[in-house]
């Protein structure tokens, strides 16, 4: 049965609460192959049949770990300034669980490849530094579907079914410090450190971060202290994050939920929660008696990992230009301000804006129909920007329409939606609605005409030297041409006419 | 005394075996004796020494990134003691988290 | 060496001796295999030495041996050469059940790379044999199968854990054999048996495919009836190997020269101070001593040594061995392979893991999961398994300081003879104590083998005498142990087990 949490509403809980965060991104390596053995690690393949003994945990296998993955890892953590390890090994995670093959998962423990290094973020025009406690690697679990409950959830469920493809495909674990300061920001900044991070590792090509593939996870800890207290707060795991939107509901649904607790002078449960995607509220996970004890030792089946200092070089040699730089370099090509570029770096929609300009854009006309239209349109479906229907290039195409002078901001916004709808190419919904500018003067002029004639009051004040009210005169001639006059030009006849 | 007998049914529940009462009894007892015994490693001063995992000191052994020949789901599934739809049919599975 | 191609002569022949008949075409290899089936028909329901025996894919691979030489191929040096696998490496046409209920009647879909490298080598496998449960134990009186019979005795134990290949190589059911050691278990079936095995340097075999006990100590290697033959099998299936990362990468020492060249003028033997005295049985300690007399006179310098740490062996091999086991085994759960016991619809996956291993696995092997268990667990970490890590270091370390001052090291293999079947069952602590002298080499993973050094007089069954050599030096320990196999031999008018009673008479005869 779930709880009904009580809630304060964010901003009182801010005004008495300083919240904690912390995250947890799980990510899966694009490697040809998986951690410890030869099978492909090909997204959507027939059930159990990318698997071997290696990966099923057949008795008698044996682990043997993949190069390509070790460096992939080292680049994460160059990417992320961290300090790379000379010498490490791997762990083994000992619990039982059917969607694991060995009953134990081959992680690190005390010894990760990289550590203690930052991601800056940027949030409403302030720079958040991120500290990255460790970055290491592990094998990732098989996937389980759960057979006989209404949900498809385990609880509920009379039995599962187990398929193997993904058990061992590698994977990359970034821990961050806890991270404080941040105050009314925290939601925010969490999804701005996710975004960021997932544009990194876009940049860096190791992985193709698809949270709705699962390529990359989260896991999202928070905890709340009252203003002005020496220590922090209880903190819980959030998992089931799916989505950027999702990290920052989250995080905002806990500050709530956590405030409600602390106000009723109660503790915070130390515990793990379940994030619903529905209703935007997290729910206990299973109670466990005791903690997981994880008996970690060192892997004895692998030898220890000691990257040398030519090969970590070699490595930061050929680290690609990574999106801070980009960022830099883009803005002073550009010539936008910190704010929008912490804006559309926020928005997710670097690569898009980006796209835009080389189709010929402004970047300023790029960045507003993105990050003002275009996002409005994705809030409302609740998806990223990235998955509306539209491809820069058409966006650029309608910009282009509106410099010409083709098309006004109304009927630009008309067009967009039309593409949206799938109606087509911009030229194309233009030519098929008739939503042309009307530029042809004489027709223009008639209507200013007769809309002045229409108006003498109007008139006289404007006569009268209130040239605001020629506003008034303007809204009637583009409700006339039904909104397809050019705006500018009609307001010029208009003064032309009255002079 | 080296163990007790809750702390033997706490490490069988652990290691997932369902041991009746005589054989928690009976293990409890040969159990405490061992550990008795084996405890014995504590007399060893080794505050300096650095702890052994490999007898010849290996590093750095990896694979290409190549793929290799994988089973077949017939031979992945053949000792399967339940299969269903080419998966791994298991019991209801109590939440992990 | 019999000339004719009788089955009963064929079974007497060592190795070496079989490979050479079938080269030359003497015998074939199916004869010498027909011989050998004849013979574990004769004999295993007393021995008990196989838990499967491969007679159709054993004749088959001997036909094909004979087939190429017809064709004019080169043999290899151990082609036609049958051999019993134990059963704790995986065969693809043979079930693979390490001596547990819980995996009975399992299927691998995979070779191990030593039982490919056998194969490829033209050795004709003749079935699986018999072994303590998962490797724990030293008599095979923890098998889920019952135990296997010492041929010498058959009220006795044949040592463990790979009691079946010792059996079976000392009844002349094969005349080669693999087992494992993690703690002795090659060495000591092999002492109380009368025959030979070594534990080759941990890594010089691979691995994979060899059921995990101990990973940081399991090493597959051979049994045989003379030093040569056993030397002649560790070159065959040693090597590296790339689906094993702790193999080592480096060629196989030359085992088999210095098989043959046998001998110890100029070599310095250490004596470890430490393995005698109390709770050794007076005859083991008489041969052992005469061995070492033995030594001095074949031109070895002996000295004393004192290896001050070996004494925590036992204790820091009794938290490394079932820590490391407590998680390899957790993988028997139910879930992919094996038994599962309880499944009625209704129980949880957890509860299902439970019964199975429950009802799938013996006690000591229970036992040995809830030590390692234990000792792995959070707040007794240090304490246990990370004290018994550095005591390692620390035994390494006296091996080290040991191998400076001499060329080898020699002890018994271990304190008694064979025991009676029955005798420890429910005694762990007593069972353990079989491991005494081998333990330490499987801790450091450095080379050593157990060769017959007589019989005890007090009841006339073998003694093993253990020679150690450093990491990596595993043809010296051959060396010194052919010196002392042919000085035995000629002092006593022919090899130890042609003073053999019971099945391991070559004359053959069930009792």
């Amino acid at each position: 049965m779930s709880e009904l949490a009580e809630l304060v509403p964010y901003d009182e809980a801010l005004s008495r609460y300083e919240p904690v965060i912390g995250l947890e991104t799980h990510v899966e390596l694009g490697t040809a192959t998986k951690m410890f053995c030869g099978c492909p690690t090909t997204f959507g393949l027939e059930p159990n049949s990318a698997v071997c003994p290696v990966c099923l945990g057949l008795p008698g296998s044996l682990p043997v770990a993949n190069r390509a993955a070790i460096e992939y890892t080292i680049r994460i953590g160059l990417a992320l300034n961290c300090s790379i390890a000379t010498w490490c090994r791997f762990a083994r995670k000992n619990y039982f669980y059917p969607d694991m093959p060995k009953d134990f998962q081959i992680s690190q423990y005390d010894e990760p490849l990289c550590t203690d290094g930052w991601l800056d973020v940027a949030v409403d025009g302030q720079i958040f530094r991120v500290g990255i406690e460790r970055v290491h690697l592990e094998e990732d679990t098989g996937k389980s579907l759960h057979m006989g409950g209404a949900t498809g959830r385990i609880h509920g469920a009379d039995y599962s079914l187990v398929d193997y493809n993904r058990a061992g495909i590698p994977l990359v674990e970034v821990v961050t410090k806890p991270v404080a300061g941040t105050g009314s920001h925290a939601p925010v900044l969490a999804r701005a450190y996710v975004t960021e991070l997932r544009d990194l590792l876009r940049a860096l090509q190791v992985s193709d971060v698809r949270m709705e593939e699962g390529s990359l996870r989260c896991d999202v800890n928070t905890s709340l202290a009252p203003r002005g207290a020496s220590e922090w707060g209880t903190r819980t795991e959030t998992k089931n994050v799916n989505s950027l939107r999702s990290v920052e509901r989250a995080v905002r649904f806990e500050i709530e939920r956590q405030a409600a607790v602390l106000d009723a002078g109660q503790k915070v449960v130390q515990e793990t929660r379940h994030f619903h995607e529905d209703h935007g509220n997290t729910t206990p996970g299973r109670s466990k008696e005791e903690a997981q004890d994880y008996r970690y030792f060192p892997e004895p089946d692998l030898v220890p990992v000691a990257p040398d200092a030519q090969w970590v070089e070699q490595i930061r040699a050929s680290l690609p230009e990574l999106p801070a730089a980009r960022l830099a370099r883009l803005q002073s090509q550009w010539g936008l301000s910190d704010l929008d570029m912490s804006a559309i770096s926020n928005a997710g929609a670097l690569m898009l804006v980006e796209s835009t300009v080389a189709a010929g854009a402004a970047p300023s006309d790029a960045r507003k129909w993105w990050l003002g239209e275009l996002a409005r349109h994705a809030n409302e479906a609740g998806i990223e920007l990235s998955e509306l229907a539209v491809t820069p290039a058409q966006v650029a195409r309608v910009s282009e329409l509106v410099k010409a002078g083709a098309l006004n901001d109304k009927l630009a916004r008309v067009v967009l939606e039309a593409i949206l709808a799938g109606e087509g190419e911009p030229d194309a919904i233009v030519e098929a609605r008739g939503l042309a500018v009307v530029s042809d003067d004489s027709a223009l002029v008639q209507t200013v005409d007769a809309v002045i004639a229409a108006n003498p009051d109007v008139v006289a004040k404007i006569r009268a030297g209130k040239t605001a009210a020629v506003g008034a005169l303007l809204g009637d001639v583009m409700k006339a041409t039904r909104g397809r006059a050019d705006a500018t030009r009609a307001r010029e006849l208009i003064l032309q006419r009255l002079a | 005394m080296s163990i007790t007998r809750d702390e033997v049914a706490h490490l069988a529940r652990l290691s997932r075996l369902a041991l009746s009462d005589a054989e928690l009894d009976h293990f409890a007892g040969q159990l405490d004796q061992i550990i008795g015994a084996v405890a014995r490693v504590q007399e060893v001063a080794a505050d300096q020494i650095p702890p052994m995992t490999h007898a010849v000191p290996l590093v750095n052994v990896f694979r290409d990134d190549v793929v290799v020949p994988c089973l077949t789901p017939e031979q992945a599934l053949s000792q399967a003691p339940a299969a269903e739809q080419h998966r791994f049919r298991v019991p209801r599975i109590l939440a992990e988290d | 060496m019999p000339n004719s191609a009788e089955p009963t002569d064929l079974i007497l022949l060592t190795a070496a001796q079989t490979a050479a008949a079938v080269a030359s075409g003497m015998a074939s290899a199916v004869e010498v295999t027909q011989a050998h089936l004849s013979r574990i028909s004769a004999v295993d329901s007393d021995v008990r030495a196989f838990l499967h025996v491969a007679s159709e894919s054993a004749l088959a691979a001997a036909a094909a041996v004979d087939k190429r030489r017809a064709a004019g191929q080169p043999p290899g040096p151990l082609a036609g050469v049958p051999l019993a696998l134990k059963d704790v490496l995986t065969t693809a046409d043979m079930p693979t059940t390490c001596g547990s209920k819980i995996l009975a009647g399992w299927q691998p879909p995979y070779d191990a790379t030593v039982t490919e490298r056998l194969r490829r080598a033209g050795v004709v496998l003749l079935g699986k044999t018999n072994m303590d449960e998962f490797a724990m134990g030293s008599s095979t009186e923890n098998s889920a199968f019952g135990p296997s019979h010492n041929p010498w005795d058959l009220s006795r134990v044949p040592g463990g854990s790979s009691g079946g290949s010792a059996a079976a190589v000392a009844a002349y059911e094969a005349p080669l054999a693999i087992g494992t050691d993690t703690g002795g278990s090659i060495r000591q079936p092999a002492a109380v048996c009368g025959i030979v095995g070594t534990k080759p340097t941990y890594g010089g075999s691979s691995r994979y495919g060899l059921v995990a006990f101990a990973s940081s100590l399991d090493t597959p290697g051979p049994l045989a009836r003379t030093v040569l033959d056993a030397a002649l099998l560790h070159e065959v299936m040693s090597g590296h190997d790339p689906c094993d990362t702790t193999s080592v990468d480096a060629p196989v020492p030359p085992v088999v020269a210095a098989a043959r060249q046998a001998d110890v003028s100029g070599l310095t033997v250490g004596v470890v101070a430490e393995f005698g005295g109390d709770g050794y049985q007076p005859g083991v300690l008489a041969r052992f001593g005469e061995a070492v007399e033995l030594l001095e006179a074949l031109g070895a310098k002996v000295i004393e040594v004192s290896c001050p740490h070996f004494k925590y062996a036992l204790p820091a091999y009794y938290l490394i061995a079932p820590s490391e086991a407590s998680s390899n085994l957790a993988r028997f759960d139910a879930m992919r392979y094996g038994l599962r016991v309880g499944d009625d619809g209704t129980r949880s996956a957890d509860e299902v893991m439970s019964l199975t291993r429950e009802q799938g696995f013996g006690a000591e092997v229970k036992r040995r999961i809830m030590l390692g268990t234990y000792a792995l667990s959070s707040g007794y970490y240090d304490a246990y398994y990370g004290k018994a890590q550095q005591v390692r270091t620390l035994i390494c370390r006296d091996f080290d300081a040991a191998f400076e001052q001499v060329d080898v090291l020699v002890s018994p293999t271990t304190p008694t003879t064979a025991f009676p079947i029955g005798e420890r069952a429910d005694d762990p602590m007593a069972m353990y104590l079989a491991d005494l002298c081998t333990i330490p080499s499987d801790l450091a993973g450095n080379v050593a083998i157990s060769v017959p050094c007589g019989l005890a007089t007090e009841d006339s069954l073998p003694v093993g005498l253990q020679i150690m050599a450093p990491v990596l030096a595993d043809d010296r320990v051959y060396r010194v142990g052919a010196a002392v196999e042919a000085a035995l031999e000629q002092r006593c008018g022919g090899p130890l087990l042609a003073h053999a009673r019971g099945l391991a008479k070559p004359d053959g005869a069930a009792r």
